[in-house]
C-alpha cells in the first residue's frame, strides 16, 4: 500500500498542465500542486458522481487532459460510469481510483468486498483503453510517465493507506485550498469560459 | 404543423439548438426513439447516454463547467432516482441546466394510475425545481423560457413532457 501524499508526489512532475479532479485527494494536493488555477476540488458535491463529472469535462476539453482522482467508495456507488466512460472514450482522460478499501470520513469502515475487487479488471472489461493496478510506489514511479502519455481513456487502480477520520464533522481541518465556488471560476477564468 | 396534441420531435430538437446545446445527456424511456433518430443524425449533437439517471447531473456539471452546453432527457421515475446528484452536482455548483423529463403516467390531470406521475411534481417542488408542462408542439416555446430562466438564474429547470404516452409523432 502507498501514502497517498507520496503517490501524489510521485505524479506531479508528470501532470504537464493537465486540468486535475482533485476529489479526496485535495488535502494533500493542494499542498503539492503548483498549477492551482487548473485544479478542480469541489469537495464530494453527490458521491458516486465523481468520474461521470470527469468524464464531461473531458469531452467539453478536449483540448486538455483531464485527471481524475477519485476513490473506491465513490467509484463503488456508480460501477457503470465505467461503462460510460469506456463508451465516449476520451483519449484526454486518465482515471485513478485511490483504493483504501474503507471508508475513511466515516470511521474505516470497510467498503462491500474491500480487498477482493478487481477494479482495473472491471474497467478494463468495460472498455478503457487500458487499465493499470499497483500496490507499491516503486511500481508507480517506473510507469506514471508512460500512463500520462497514453491516449485515454486510462484507468489506474491505487491500493493507498487508509486516513481514517474520526473527529466529529465540525472539528475537522477543512479540506479544500478554495471554496467551489472559487475553483469553478478559477478554472473557467483560466480557459477564458463563459457560458 | 404537427397532429393536434402531441409534440412534434422537430419542434424540440429545433429549440435544442435555438439555444445552442452540444451534448445531450440522456437515458432513453420507450417514447422518445423519433427524437433519439433525429439527435443522432444531427453533427452538431453529441448523444452521451447513462446507465442510470443519477450519472447524467454530474456529466452535465462536468460539461457545463468545461465550457460545453448540455441538456438532461430522462423520465420522471429517473429524476426521481437521481434526487441526490440533482442537489449535489447541478443545484450545489449552480449548473443551469435544462432537464426535459418525460411524464410518465400523466393523465391531464384526470385519474391518475401511476405513482410515477403521482410524486413527479411534488418531487420538483421539494427540490425547489421550476418547471413547464409541454404537452403538444403549441407548447414548445415554454422550453424556450426554460432555458433562459436556468441561465438567468444559474440552476436547473425541468420541462415535462405530458406526451408521454401518445410518443413523439412525426
Amino acid at each position: 500500500m502507498m501514502k497517498m501524499e507520496e503517490l501524489l508526489k510521485v505524479f506531479a512532475p508528470h501532470r504537464g498542465d493537465a486540468i486535475v479532479v482533485s476529489g479526496r485527494a485535495n488535502r494533500h494536493w493542494d499542498k503539492i500542486s503548483t498549477l492551482k488555477n487548473r485544479d478542480l476540488s469541489l469537495g464530494d458535491p453527490a458521491m458516486g458522481g465523481h468520474a461521470s463529472f470527469a468524464l464531461g469535462l473531458a469531452l467539453a476539453r478536449p483540448q486538455n487532459k483531464v485527471v481524475l482522482f477519485d476513490s473506491e467508495g465513490d467509484l463503488q456507488m456508480s460501477l457503470s460510469s465505467l461503462s460510460m466512460v469506456a463508451e465516449q472514450q476520451p483519449k484526454n482522460f486518465v482515471h485513478f481510483v485511490l483504493d483504501n478499501e474503507c471508508y475513511a470520513t466515516t470511521g474505516g469502515q470497510p467498503v462491500p468486498n474491500a480487498a477482493k475487487i478487481a477494479y482495473d479488471v472491471i474497467a478494463k472489461g468495460c472498455g478503457y483503453s487500458s487499465s493499470y493496478a499497483y500496490t507499491n510506489l516503486e511500481s508507480f514511479q517506473v510507469n506514471v510517465k508512460r500512463i500520462m502519455e497514453e491516449p485515454g481513456p486510462v484507468f489506474v487502480a491505487m491500493k493507498i493507506v487508509p486516513e481514517i477520520e474520526n473527529l466529529p464533522i465540525g472539528q475537522r481541518a477543512p479540506r479544500l485550498g478554495k471554496t467551489k465556488e472559487q475553483a469553478i471560476a478559477d478554472l473557467r477564468k483560466e480557459f477564458g469560459i463563459n457560458n | 404543423m404537427s397532429a393536434e396534441g402531441s409534440l412534434s420531435p422537430e419542434i424540440v430538437l429545433a429549440e435544442m439548438k435555438k439555444h445552442g446545446i452540444t451534448h445531450v445527456v440522456w437515458l432513453p424511456d420507450s417514447e422518445t426513439n423519433w427524437l433519439y433518430t433525429l439527435m443522432k443524425a444531427d453533427p452538431t449533437i453529441t448523444l452521451v447516454p447513462v446507465p442510470r439517471e443519477g450519472l447524467a447531473f454530474s456529466c452535465a456539471a462536468g460539461l457545463h463547467i468545461g465550457g460545453a452546453k448540455p441538456v438532461i432527457l430522462i423520465q420522471n421515475t429517473g429524476l426521481m432516482e437521481s434526487g441526490d446528484s440533482m442537489r449535489g452536482w447541478t443545484m450545489g455548483l449552480n449548473i443551469p441546466v435544462v432537464l426535459i423529463v418525460g411524464y410518465r403516467g400523466y393523465t391531464r390531470h384526470g385519474v391518475n394510475k401511476d405513482t410515477a406521475a403521482t410524486y413527479t411534481e411534488p418531487f420538483l417542488h421539494a427540490f425547489h425545481i421550476q418547471y413547464y408542462l409541454v404537452e403538444n408542439s403549441e407548447d414548445a416555446p415554454r422550453i424556450s423560457v426554460a432555458f433562459e430562466e436556468a441561465k438567468k438564474n444559474q440552476r436547473p429547470v425541468a420541462i415535462l413532457v405530458g406526451d408521454e404516452y401518445h410518443g413523439f409523432n412525426r
